[in-house]
């Protein structure tokens, strides 16, 4: 277990590394093959030479790209310092890059805008898993009838309709229309009952979009796996039905689900920007929203980072309980 | 139990049927009237605030005025920035020696004493301005504001490799030949080696300019002329919490998120002639979904948007038909329009350029911009109307709102004849990805030059490297970009704050080139060397007309429309009105509320 740890732990650093190299290069190399000056894109319309010059500067714009790729991983260890035109500006430890627009350095506003997108990505899938996976294992059990279908409608409208949509309708509904919320994000340590209230909203219209994608995976998976030979052993040997779906079928439904769960949540917690940006929650998905529109480039290399460092450990932990759901599984 | 449940089905039901209801009737519910006449709630009428003041009387000191916006601004150090709403913003938490005067219209463009007791002292033909300071004035910590604060807050213009994005015509003006490196390289002890100004005492602050310039006290009312205090200038950190010499300081400010502004506590009101300072509280909420502040300002829980560009076609379809008492549909000052470079053939020909202007349906481009009341009128020429010197429609060359507003083929032929392609030629249209309506707009003049044998392929480019991509003169040409969509908006109220830039030969730049057209014509070169040495307003006004003849008659622009559009004021707000000073947008720092709570 230990040893399986520490190469995944391995791996992990070192698909780090290449992602921090791939989104350098996508970033801050390929505007330059294209003739684009990214540093004209940092000084606003009157693009006066010396501003140019001094984000060149101040970014290292002008040094080779491993260098920069260099000074971006020694940042994040040791800090790095911002120098130029008798300004300095020192980004501590774990510098994540600084914003030459905001003027603020990354790694803060990314922990300020992370809990967030992880409240708001929990809440979410504690909801849509109850609800998806209920869904669709009832659905699953009486298939073909009544429940079956209408659960199954509901959750192709799910799938089909788009967070904006059910974003947008939810809050002209709720929040403009009949004033049960305020519509507004208000942090947990400020209000933790304003908190509450202010996120259902998003926490249903995402959940509904991922519970209706859970609801038909798990239906489809708990047909396939109902049909095998050893729940009809289980049943053979005389098991009580619900013993076999939850001791049985349960289990290995629940892989496909966990990795799924894996992979979204870790895609989520790197940003939901669609339901961030409609409910205007200050989270990782708005600010990179935000800095897309405003070609902040540092902020979206940082985001991108998280984004990837949470899909990692998110598929990490999958991987161990792997192990915990299903006994075939060895972690070696 | 069942009898309970099926009550409880029945009462979800109604719930469900009443959230469809009071969707459905929402918007009719908050507004009240429809008609230009106000409304039961209090909203003064469609267009009561444009170029006049609405429900001043009304006005009462208190309260927390609550603006929203989709954009922050691109930075609140004065040095710094360049949006127009900041600009307008920045009158809250800081003063300059001169800016526009508080009146609608093109009243507010006009210049009006603020830090100091009057106008400049102009001498030496046009050279030297000399200002002094009133009594009283201070910062946010109660000491005094010294001509040296100002003289340091104007210096720190020249450290662009710091302090980058906001206007350079100090620097321009001031130090034509670069020779001053900025307070942070400033070798002296006091850190105000700028040669061109003086302070002999801390009330006095004279300025010598190399060359006179007609246009420098308005210069000087941009907020990037405001006083920064050396020990507190933060350098590049200083748009974070600007040290205020208004009558609101900074009290909290989340880039993107939110901004909060307070009274600041040391301002005197008998010390500034300019600012009512009406709410005790100032709040920005900044939102990434347009669609959603809309709904909020609909909603009531805004006053207005901070950004002032207009609403989105959602919000605007909305208010128009069920709260038009709340909005104005000013001239922004803006014009959109498109450019042709020279260096790009076969637009190097006049005629060929012209074939372009006959050969476009100017109503399609016009209804692409959103039509007359959210896009604005037909672009006739290339002088904004509120600009001193400018005609509006009454000068149009081409009859472009006139008998050409469909487009004239057969001059659009006859012109491609003149230009040697009489079968047309080939060519790309150059526009930003970032913006929808300009990209309707070049689908609209792709379709209607196709009548006419001009092929136009449209080329989306990242629009947020504007300065890099069609900034760059040699990129455009190797682009092989022959017409550009654009927009431009005065930087002040003149011909040189709108034109100087787009027109004038010195400004074609290597990077940051905003001179597309490349125009370099002597006679246009030579009116804005008169012009700046033109003190006369009536001698100014003339020759800012002939300018817009002149750059008309060479074919390099085809404009669009002269821009319009909805802005959204809250039942609230009272002595409201938009001003010509910041480009038709209402002026925020004398906005009050009706009620202080």
């Amino acid at each position: 277990m230990l040893t399986y740890l520490i190469r995944r732990l391995f791996a992990a650093a070192v698909m780090l590394v290449v992602i921090i190299t791939v989104v350098f290069c996508i970033f801050f190399l390929v505007p330059k093959w294209a003739g684009v000056d990214i540093a004209s894109s940092f000084v606003g319309k009157q693009a006066d030479p010396a501003a140019v010059e001094g984000v060149r500067q101040k970014l290292g714009l002008g040094d080779p790209i491993y260098v920069q790729v260099w000074e971006f991983f020694k940042g994040i260890f040791v800090g790095r310092t911002y120098a130029g035109g008798g300004d300095t500006i020192h980004c501590a430890a774990p510098c994540f890059g600084y914003s030459f627009r905001s003027e603020q350095a990354i790694w803060p506003v990314l922990t300020d805008r992370f809990p967030v997108t992880l409240g708001l990505a929990l809440g979410a899938a504690v909801l849509w898993l109850i609800l998806g996976v209920s869904a669709g294992v009832l659905s699953a059990l009486k298939r073909g009838s009544l429940w079956d279908r209408g659960a199954m409608v509901v959750a192709l409208a799910g799938v089909s309709l788009p967070i904006y949509f059910t974003g947008m309708l939810s809050l002209a509904i709720f929040v403009f229309g009949l004033h049960w919320f305020s519509g507004t994000y208000v942090p947990f340590t400020d209000n933790p009952g304003k908190w509450f209230t202010g996120m259902i909203l998003p926490w249903v219209t995402l959940a509904f979009l991922y519970a209706a994608m859970y609801a038909r995976i798990t239906r489809a998976t708990m047909m396939e796996i109902l049909g095998e030979d050893y729940i009809r052993t289980a049943r053979a040997k005389g098991l009580r039905e619900p013993v076999v779906i939850r001791k049985h079928a349960m289990r290995s439904t629940m892989t496909p689900i966990l990795t799924m769960l894996g992979m979204d949540l870790g895609a989520l917690i790197g940003g939901a920007i669609l339901t961030e940006s409609t409910f205007n929650l200050p989270g990782l998905g708005r600010e990179v929203l935000l800095a897309i529109r405003n070609q902040d480039l540092p902020v979206i290399v940082g985001v991108t980072l998280i984004t990837s460092l949470a899909v990692l450990f998110a598929n990490l932990v999958v991987d161990i309980l792997y192990a915990v759901i299903d006994p075939r599984v060895r972690l070696t | 139990m069942t009898t309970q449940r099926t009550s409880g089905r029945r009462k979800q039901a109604l719930a469900a049927a009443a959230a469809v209801a009071a969707l459905l009737t929402t918007a009719a519910c908050g507004g009240g009237g429809d008609d230009n006449g106000g409304s039961k709630n209090g909203a003064a009428g469609f267009d009561a605030a444009n170029n006049k003041v609405a429900q001043a009387s009304a006005v009462k000191k208190g309260g927390t005025l609550k603006f929203g916006g989709a954009q922050d601004a691109d930075s609140w150090d004065t040095t710094r920035g360049y949006y127009g709403f900041m600009w307008n913003f920045a009158r809250y938490y800081s003063r300059q020696l001169v800016t526009g005067k508080t009146e609608p219209g093109k009243g507010g463009a006009q210049l009006t004493p603020d830090l100091a007791t009057g106008l400049a002292k102009v001498t030496d033909g046009g050279k030297t301005y000399t200002y002094t300071l009133r009594d009283g004035v201070t910062w946010e910590d109660g000491k005094p504001i010294t001509s040296k604060d100002v003289k340091y807050g104007i210096e720190r213009v020249w450290a662009q490799d710091v302090l980058s994005g906001g206007p350079t015509y100090l620097k321009e003006v001031l130090d034509p030949k670069g020779e001053y490196k900025g307070p942070y390289k400033d070798t002296s002890a006091d850190k105000l080696g700028l040669k061109a100004i003086d302070t002999p005492d801390d009330k006095t602050i004279v300025f010598h300019l190399p060359q006179a310039n007609s246009d420098f006290e308005e210069i000087l009312a941009l907020v990037s002329a405001s006083p920064v205090r050396q020990d507190k200038d933060t350098k590049s950190k200083y748009g974070l919490k600007p040290f205020s010499s208004g009558p609101y300081k900074f009290e909290s400010y989340s880039p993107g998120k939110s901004l909060t502004l307070t009274r600041n506590t040391s301002w005197k009101q008998a010390s500034d002639p300019v600012r009512k300072a009406y709410p005790d509280k100032i709040t920005v909420t900044f939102f990434s979904n347009a669609n959603e502040l809309d709904q909020r300002l609909l909603n009531g829980d805004l006053d207005l948007d901070i950004n002032q560009t207009g609403m989105s076609p959602q919000g605007r379809t909305t208010a128009l038909k069920q709260h038009k008492a709340n909005l104005d549909n000013p001239v922004s000052g803006y014009i959109r329009y498109a450019v042709f470079p020279q260096s790009v053939k076969p637009f190097d020909n006049e005629h060929c350029r012209k074939a372009v202007i006959y050969g476009a349906d100017h109503v399609s481009l016009q209804t692409a911009r959103g039509g007359p009341v959210a896009g604005g009128d037909i672009g006739t020429n290339m002088l904004p109307p509120s600009v001193p010197g400018a005609e509006g429609q009454k000068y149009d060359p081409y009859e472009l709102a006139g008998a050409n507003k469909s487009g004239n083929v057969a001059k659009a032929k006859e012109e491609l004849k003149a230009c040697g392609q009489p079968n047309g030629f080939s060519t790309t249209i150059a526009v930003r990805n970032n913006k929808p309506v300009e990209v309707a707009t070049a689908q609209s003049l792709q379709a209607s030059l196709k009548k006419v044998g001009i092929n136009a392929q449209i080329d989306q480019y990242d629009g947020s490297q504007t300065a890099g991509i069609i900034g760059s003169p040699s990129n455009v040409k190797k682009k092989g970009y022959g017409i550009i969509i654009m927009g431009w908006g005065p930087d002040f109220p003149t011909v040189q704050g709108f034109g100087l830039p787009l027109w004038d030969s010195k400004y074609i730049l290597q990077s940051g080139n905003n001179n597309y057209a490349l125009i370099n014509d002597k006679a246009i070169d030579g009116l804005f060397s008169q012009y700046v040495t033109t003190l006369d307003d009536a001698g100014k006004e003339k020759i800012a007309t002939q300018i817009n003849h002149k750059v008309m008659e060479g074919g390099y622009y085809l404009p669009f429309v002269f821009e319009k559009f909805i802005n959204w004021r809250s039942d609230r707000l009272a002595n409201v009105y938009t001003t010509d000073n910041y480009s038709g947008m209402y002026d925020f720092v004398n906005l009050g509320l009706k009620s202080a709570s």
